[in-house]
């Protein structure tokens, strides 16, 4: 692992879709046997391009993402190393059987990319916003789930993915999103980045959640508290040495998620903390509700999700944290 | 063409397949006896004389793949395999028992021969599909076989994958439906009715044919014609009888999953025994 951090968390000129097609159509010039699926998305993720340059490995399904995945089982049988693409909802809710079958029991090779996840659907609204995509996910043995929380970790993964064997699901973005890593930077599927360092307590978050808690650090900091955040991009499967490091350095856990606070990261962290180091946590994430149309930023709001949410949990499981440690 | 003296050892190699079968679903005592026996015509055919295989060399990458999609009717095709040598033939007693390698659902990390998992209806399909368009983009001339139930057909899935394939010419792909007109429940007609299955892949642009399914030089000379079709993505209907030749399941209305007891079994082999030394046409 080689991290060079931001070192300004701005605002990503580039759409973390381009990265996608980018990385994709140089894998397929590098490697003959990657092969890009999608069920008509091609316009939303950018793939016309990488199908107008590599036609025979570019597979259009149409709007069948029980097949695509299938599809995409049975090729990766002949050698081939598919990269499927629709929205998070469809990859989870619609093909969860043939992803858990065709691709997981079946101990096949198939990346699975799940775009616009969680308040990302925004004005596609509740249909499409895909809550529980990890939740439903982390129940396929084997499986690998990764969400990627910028344009350089984004790049990195997929790069290592053209070589690495099992079922993959990764989290995208289509959109730009917060820079938080600098080009050059190497990360280890499985290993969380610990991006700022604190003693009072550490905030574990993965996707949009992670510049959030940067951002609800320097609040908390104002406050006299000191924040670690650990950066965890992989939640399956998860780094429990870092969980129980930071549990037992700073005593107190705050998850962030863009997903249901049920079964997603919370939930995994929340199961290595009660078998290892069960100090106090809360959950920063989705309320246990059904998703609503609305931009991102008032999405965020509505489902509790903002830098505010997160210091208010963050003072609460200190209080709980006070207590629990006067006993 | 097929002479008259390999149809005559396919049929053999057929009734082979149904003794062997009926001997390894018998020793448990359960099993999915229906659907095994309408199957063990199509797979002599396909494993006897069809299919470019090597057994000694599973993995062989020139091979012609075969998915059973109707994962459940594993045991005849166990069977088949271990007749055409894959594995040693005591293996099937082994059928069903903790931590075999002959599960009731095919599995391809267990079983040597097999060459994708199947078991939950209707997602062999899209994996015969995708093995089909993966051997074509390395510039293979090799066929996948797909065998599908009638029931199975029943599922969505199939419909998605029976669009994609016409649309993509997917024409190495050769699939069957054991059309045997019984599912678990009773009758496909009145659980959820096909109509009329053939007209439906025609219309959806597949190459289509109908053939009595318990007969060796139909089935073979159907091969024949789909193996020649390369544009479209060939479907072979099997008209068939769900247990066929195992005389305490054939005239069963619930013959999908059976239990059964041990003198049920020995009377079917027998018969089985006796069709064997026959040695005549069907």
């Amino acid at each position: 692992m080689n991290i060079v951090f931001a070192k300004e968390n701005i605002s990503e000129p580039v759409n973390m879709k381009d990265i996608y097609c980018k990385t994709i159509q140089e894998a397929m010039e590098e490697n003959g046997n990657v092969v890009a699926l999608d069920a008509d998305l091609m316009n939303s993720i950018g793939l016309l391009s990488v199908q107008k340059a590599f036609p025979e490995r570019t597979i259009n399904c149409g709007i069948q993402e029980a097949n695509m995945v299938g599809v995409a089982a049975g090729l990766s049988a002949t050698g081939k190393i598919p990269f499927a693409s629709t929205f998070a909802t469809f990859a989870s809710r619609r093909a969860y059987d043939q992803l858990f079958i065709s691709a997981g029991f079946a101990k096949l090779n198939i990346r699975l990319i799940g775009s616009d996840p969680g308040i990302f659907a925004a004005f596609n609204g509740g249909t499409h916003m895909s809550f529980e995509d990890i939740g439903i996910l982390r129940n396929v043995p084997d499986i690998t789930i990764i969400e990627p929380v910028d344009s350089v970790m984004l790049r990195d993964i997929l790069k290592q993915l053209v070589s690495l064997c099992g079922v993959f699901y990764v989290r995208l973005i289509r959109q730009g999103t917060v820079k938080i890593y600098e080009e050059g930077s190497a990360f280890e599927i499985g290993k969380a980045v610990r991006i700022r360092e604190g003693k009072d307590i550490t905030i574990i978050a993965s996707g949009i959640g992670v510049a959030d808690s940067l951002e609800a650090c320097k609040q908390l900091s104002e406050k006299g508290i000191s924040a670690r955040v650990l950066n965890m991009f992989t939640i399956k499967p998860i780094d429990k040495e870092a969980i129980i490091q930071s549990a037992n350095d700073t005593g107190a856990i705050v998850t962030v998620e863009n997903h249901n606070i049920i079964n997603g990261l919370g939930s995994a962290v929340a199961e290595v903390l009660a078998e290892n180091a069960p100090v106090p946590m809360e959950r920063v994430g989705v309320n246990d509700v059904y998703g609503e149309v609305g931009s991102v930023e008032y999405l965020k709001k509505r489902f509790e999700l903002t830098p505010e949410d997160i210091v208010k949990k963050s003072e609460l499981v200190l209080s709980r944290k006070k207590s629990f440690t006067s006993i | 063409m097929l002479d008259k003296q390999k149809e005559l050892e396919l049929q053999k190699l057929a009734k082979m397949i149904r003794l062997e079968t009926m001997k390894a679903i018998g020793k448990r005592g359960f099993g999915h006896v229906g659907g095994s026996m309408s199957i063990v015509e199509v797979l002599a055919v396909l494993y006897g004389a069809q299919m470019n295989i090597k057994p000694e060399e599973p993995n062989w990458v020139d091979r012609d793949w075969f998915v059973l999609s109707k994962g459940h009717s594993g045991p005849a095709l166990y069977a088949t395999l271990a007749l055409k040598g894959y594995f040693n033939i005591e293996e099937l007693d082994t059928l069903n028992l903790p931590g075999t390698n002959l599960p009731s659902h095919c599995d391809r990390n267990k079983t040597i021969g097999i060459d994708m998992s199947t078991g939950s209806l209707g997602q062999g399909i899209s994996t015969a599909i995708g093995i089909a368009m993966g051997n074509k983009m390395d510039g293979r001339n090799s066929f996948t076989y797909l065998i599908l139930g009638d029931g199975e057909s029943q599922e969505g899935q199939v419909w998605e994958g029976a669009l994609f394939a016409a649309h993509h010419r997917v024409g190495n792909l050769i699939a069957f439906i054991d059309y045997n007109k019984k599912q678990l429940d009773g009758y496909t007609k009145d659980i959820c009715d096909l109509g009329d299955i053939v007209k439906k892949f025609e219309d959806f642009n597949w190459h289509t044919q109908l053939v009595d399914g318990h007969d060796i030089k139909k089935i073979f000379n159907a091969i024949e014609n789909a193996k020649l079709v390369k544009d479209k993505p060939s479907m072979i209907v099997l008209d068939t009888v769900k247990g066929k030749g195992c005389s305490f399941a054939e005239s069963i209305l619930f013959n999908h999953h059976m239990r059964f007891t041990q003198d049920q079994v020995s009377d079917a082999i027998g018969i089985m025994e006796k069709e064997l030394e026959k040695g005549e046409d069907q």
